[in-house]
């Protein structure tokens, strides 16, 4: 008698705790739980900082504040461009604040740090701020997606265009990291496959506020091309430097390979006009990218850039898949955004690969002259859409443990 | 050609020149420094932020009031000097008894202060002051082709330098003040208002560093981050050369630009850093630094 009913009882435990083990596993916790990782404060602020934490919260409340009637929660930190804060923030939110899903991140070696704890502890990161193709590459993971743009289609669309116009002989002038490294790399390759070749590099500091001596040693190389692996206020003060020094009087000509939108702003289009860039979007290039933009500056008081953009597209389809699948589980949702394909104002024909590259189309871009812009934030022309199966790196080379070749 | 350590004359030449404009800067910012903590026993952390501010008067000066760049040079140390004055008036002096490290905690609380503001402000990106008419375009030296404005920055430092290390060595007023800081009590009893001293040069200092940047709005973005990069390199600079020497600061700050300049071409990676690994070979071997006196 005893007996039944000590089964009896057990029997009911067990019931009551797979019936609660099965409710965890849809979304753990009561809360969908999102961290912003991203500069906030130094060089790369402006590209995607509090401007991509802000398109973060407008996807959380066009999504309607919570998914299946659980509500979602945002919070935020400063990697301050550190590996090591980067990676030790995202531990604490995982051990302390049971975050499910880290968006943002700018600086790849930041990134590159965060993918890795993100894998150990089996949460998902959804990275647009970074440039470095390695991320999807040999440091691909099964837990993160890279949204908006890559060093592969920067160097495939700009580096292409500037050969194809007769410019054959390089000189890099290349950020010393590992975004740097992997943009320098893709440039070589595209440069030299086509025809052209590196005539000489430099590597300099990140950060760096004074260029004139790379400046000199570029002039001095003889190159046609002055190639700038580097981004935010290294190209705009290498951009600055180059025209005091007389760069282009003398011949040579300026190829920017990662320009964002507010770096061209904070330069003026005096100092930038006809630079030829590949970006991943552009605020003014269709009707519903404009219509987001402008529900985007009445509330920030800026034109976004691609990557603020991206956190907003990529967070919706975040969210979408969460809803779909009733789990914040990280492959369950991994899985079921692969399987959707992603077109909305921010990417068109996109879709994410095994690798974890979400690939979509992108365009070169050329900067407008002070007399073609009709407005502060009116500066590029979009020349030429590169189809998304052609701007990535094809699966075919990939290094990625995911992919098998 | 000819080559040295495999570089040619001519980029081996240009890279000595622009370290040395470099150098202006570092001297001109490291004699602030040297004259504060010398004479004041401050560690002013706030001294690269108070660089930033001076870029950032101009600019803003030259956008909503149409100040002009010469007027700039002249007005804007004053400005900014003068609100260097109110900070140790009313917040320095308060902690003038206490041991050095609160100084240097307060300065470095003010500069975060400042920087954050301007950031949250006008974003970090920075925007650009234009290179007045005058000293647009360059002159080909033969070797290089030099922008008018760098070799007039150049001038323009060494003269600041100069004048400053003339003021303080060897006019009255230097005397005063190397005095009112060598024994306070007995100058007042001659009848010197020390405080007031005091002040000023606090005030002079700060003018120092707003005048630097005022000549570097032309050439760097303005941005509130432009001045806590800088800052550091320019400590090191006056640890090398000597807590507190003037002629030292100028000089080393010179040296450094040159060496700095050097690694840009033979080993740019160490670029950053190089000025730091001379910081430490001078504290082993020089613990007072190369022009300072034994304690």
């Amino acid at each position: 008698m005893t007996l039944t009913k000590k089964c009896l009882a057990s029997s009911i435990a067990l019931a009551t705790a797979l019936a609660a083990g099965g409710a965890q596993a849809e979304i753990s916790d009561d809360a969908v739980r999102i961290g912003y990782l991203a500069d906030m404060s130094g060089t790369y602020r402006d590209l995607a900082g509090p401007g991509g934490l802000a398109a973060l919260e407008m996807a959380v409340e066009d999504f309607g504040g919570s998914v299946n009637g659980t509500p979602i929660e945002v919070f935020s930190a400063d990697d301050r461009n550190s590996a090591d804060v980067g990676a030790n923030t995202v531990r604490e939110w995982v051990d302390q604040r049971n975050v499910d899903m880290v968006a943002g991140m700018v600086a790849s070696s930041v990134t590159i740090a965060v993918t890795q704890v993100l894998e150990q502890y089996d949460k998902l990161g959804l990275v647009s701020g970074s440039a470095a193709s390695s991320i999807t590459n040999e440091h691909c993971t099964p837990n993160h997606i890279h949204w908006v743009y890559d060093t592969y289609p920067l160097a495939n669309g700009t580096a292409r265009a500037v050969v194809d116009q007769g410019g054959s002989d390089w000189f890099m002038l290349t950020a010393d990291y590992a975004f740097g490294h992997a943009l320098e790399g893709d440039v070589e390759k595209v440069v030299t496959e086509n025809g052209g070749s590196i005539v000489g590099r430099v590597r300099h500091p990140f950060p760096t506020s004074d260029f004139s001596s790379y400046i000199l040693q570029a002039q001095g190389s003889g190159a046609q091309i002055v190639g700038l692996a580097n981004a935010g206020a290294d190209t705009v003060n290498a951009i600055n430097t180059a025209s005091q020094f007389g760069l282009t009087q003398s011949g040579q000509q300026l190829a920017g390979l990662l320009v964002f939108l507010n770096d061209v702003h904070a330069m003026g289009l005096d100092a930038t006009q006809g630079l030829l860039l590949t970006t991943g979007w552009y605020w003014n290039m269709d009707d519903q990218a404009r219509e987001w933009s402008e529900r985007y500056y009445e509330r920030v008081g800026r034109m976004p850039t691609m990557v603020q953009a991206g956190i907003y597209s990529s967070t919706m389809h975040y969210l979408n898949a969460v809803e779909a699948t009733g789990s914040d589980d990280t492959a369950t949702v991994r899985e079921h955004m692969m399987s959707q394909p992603i077109h909305d104002f921010f990417a068109r024909n996109g879709h994410i690969r095994a690798d974890g590259r979400m690939v979509h189309d992108m365009y070169l871009a050329q900067v407008k002259t002070p007399e073609q812009s009709e407005g502060e934030w009116d500066l590029y022309h979009i020349l030429a859409t590169i189809p998304a199966n052609q701007a990535y790196r094809p699966l075919a080379e990939s290094q990625c443990d995911l992919v098998q070749n | 050609m000819t080559m040295i350590f495999g570089v040619p004359l001519a980029v081996f030449m240009g890279q000595l020149l622009l370290g040395l404009i470099n150098g202006a800067f570092y001297a001109l910012l490291s004699l602030g420094l040297a004259v504060i903590f010398g004479l004041l026993k401050i560690v002013n952390f706030a001294h690269g932020a108070q660089y930033m501010l001076g870029a950032f008067v101009a600019l803003l000066g030259s956008r909503y009031l149409g100040l002009d760049y010469w007027l700039a040079l002249l007005l804007v140390p004053l400005v900014v000097g003068g609100f260097g004055m109110l900070i140790e008036r009313l917040l320095l002096r308060r902690i003038a008894h206490l041991d050095h490290l609160y100084g240097l905690l307060l300065t470095f609380g003010l500069a975060l202060i400042f920087e954050g503001a301007l950031i949250n402000l006008f974003g970090v990106s920075g925007a650009s002051y234009p290179i007045p008419e005058a000293l647009q375009g360059g002159v080909n030296l033969g070797f290089m082709f030099l922008p008018i404005y760098r070799g007039w920055v150049l001038v323009a430092a060494l003269a600041v330098c100069l004048f400053t290390w003339f003021m303080i060595e060897r006019t009255r007023l230097g005397a005063y003040l190397r005095a009112g800081t060598e024994n306070p009590a007995l100058m007042q009893a001659f009848g010197v208002n020390v405080p007031l001293l005091i002040t000023l040069t606090y005030g002079f200092g700060v003018a120092l560093a707003a005048f630097a940047g005022v000549l570097a709005a032309p050439l760097y973005p303005v941005s509130p981050t432009m001045g806590s990069s800088l800052l550091i390199v320019v400590f090191a600079v006056v640890v090398i050369g000597g807590m507190g020497s003037i002629l030292g600061a100028v000089l080393t700050g010179l040296a450094m630009g040159l060496i700095e300049g050097l690694t840009k071409v033979y080993y740019p990676e160490a670029a950053n850093t190089v000025i730091f690994l001379v910081m430490i070979l001078v504290l082993l071997l020089r613990p007072a630094g190369l022009f300072g006196k034994e304690a």
